[in-house]
């Protein structure tokens, strides 16, 4: 093989630029963890396992493909392999829901919850990653297919089911357990964007 | 798609319009959510477990 010197030298360049890439979407992976975990603590753990199953599988990863989605597909599956350990599948989402509408009335819950993050946790799983992923993350459908690891048709029509469910959600004000103000976090959501989209 | 239906108000249009603009105001809202934790500063654990793998993998030094 020759000296090992010039092999090592492109080892550790490539590695060097691995790291640099990565290092630049801990925040996407932090922001991704939160909304797939609600709690902020849990979350980071979240990422920073993410960050370092991703480091010691760098020589799996091609440079130049998708590093992003390839780190949030490695980010979604550790969470639900965790989630599969110590959970019943089947409860899950009931008990995220309920779980989160109680965390509105802890003072010393770490997360700031609002009307948004509610009608979200309220979505079955599959749809609230699919939004996520496509609607605030910037993915397109074919990356988010990917990270998912279905088929392209499928997450648009999850998107969609989303789209439609969480508005019906917020306008009818689901999300408050006695119903009240109803309709109101979409007028505040509507009053919000208008006030956004005259600062741009 | 682009049936002309100009001349008659149907009553359906102004429901898609204000359902377009409700979804356009929860897209703000999800990005502005997304992107309020992106724009936090990452927490120094971050960097070090970075830095301590890669001394524990034996790349660059002091990186």
């Amino acid at each position: 093989m020759g000296p090992s010197e010039p092999a090592s030298k492109a080892s550790a360049d490539r590695d060097k630029a691995f790291q640099t890439e990565l290092v630049a979407l801990i925040p996407h992976l932090r922001a991704f963890a939160r909304t797939l975990c609600g709690n902020a603590a849990a979350a980071d753990d979240l990422a920073q396992d993410t960050v370092l199953k991703a480091w010691d599988a760098r020589e799996t990863f091609a440079m130049g493909t998708n590093m992003k989605a390839w780190t949030f597909m490695i980010l979604r599956n550790q969470f639900y392999s965790e989630k599969r350990r110590s959970w019943r599948q089947t409860q899950l989402d009931q008990e995220a829901a309920e779980r989160t509408l109680v965390a509105v009335d802890d003072p010393e819950s770490p997360v700031l919850l609002d009307e948004l993050r509610l009608g979200l946790a309220m979505l079955p799983p599959e749809q609230r990653e699919a939004l996520i992923l496509v609607g605030a993350g910037g993915f397109a459908y074919e990356e988010a297919a990917e990270i998912c690891q279905c088929a392209v048709g499928t997450v648009k029509s999850r998107v969609s089911r989303a789209r439609r469910a969480l508005q019906g959600i917020l306008e009818s004000g689901q999300y408050r357990r006695d119903g009240s103000a109803a309709g109101q976090a979409m007028d505040t959501i509507l009053a919000d964007a208008e006030r956004l989209s005259t600062i741009k | 798609m682009m049936i002309d239906r100009q001349t008659k108000p149907p009553r359906n249009s102004a429901n898609l319009d204000e359902t377009r603009l409700r979804q356009q105001a929860i897209g703000v809202k999800l990005r502005q959510m997304f992107d309020e934790v992106v724009n936090e500063p990452v927490p120094d654990e971050f960097l070090e477990i970075l830095r301590r793998a890669d001394e524990r993998g034996g790349g660059g030094k002091g990186a």
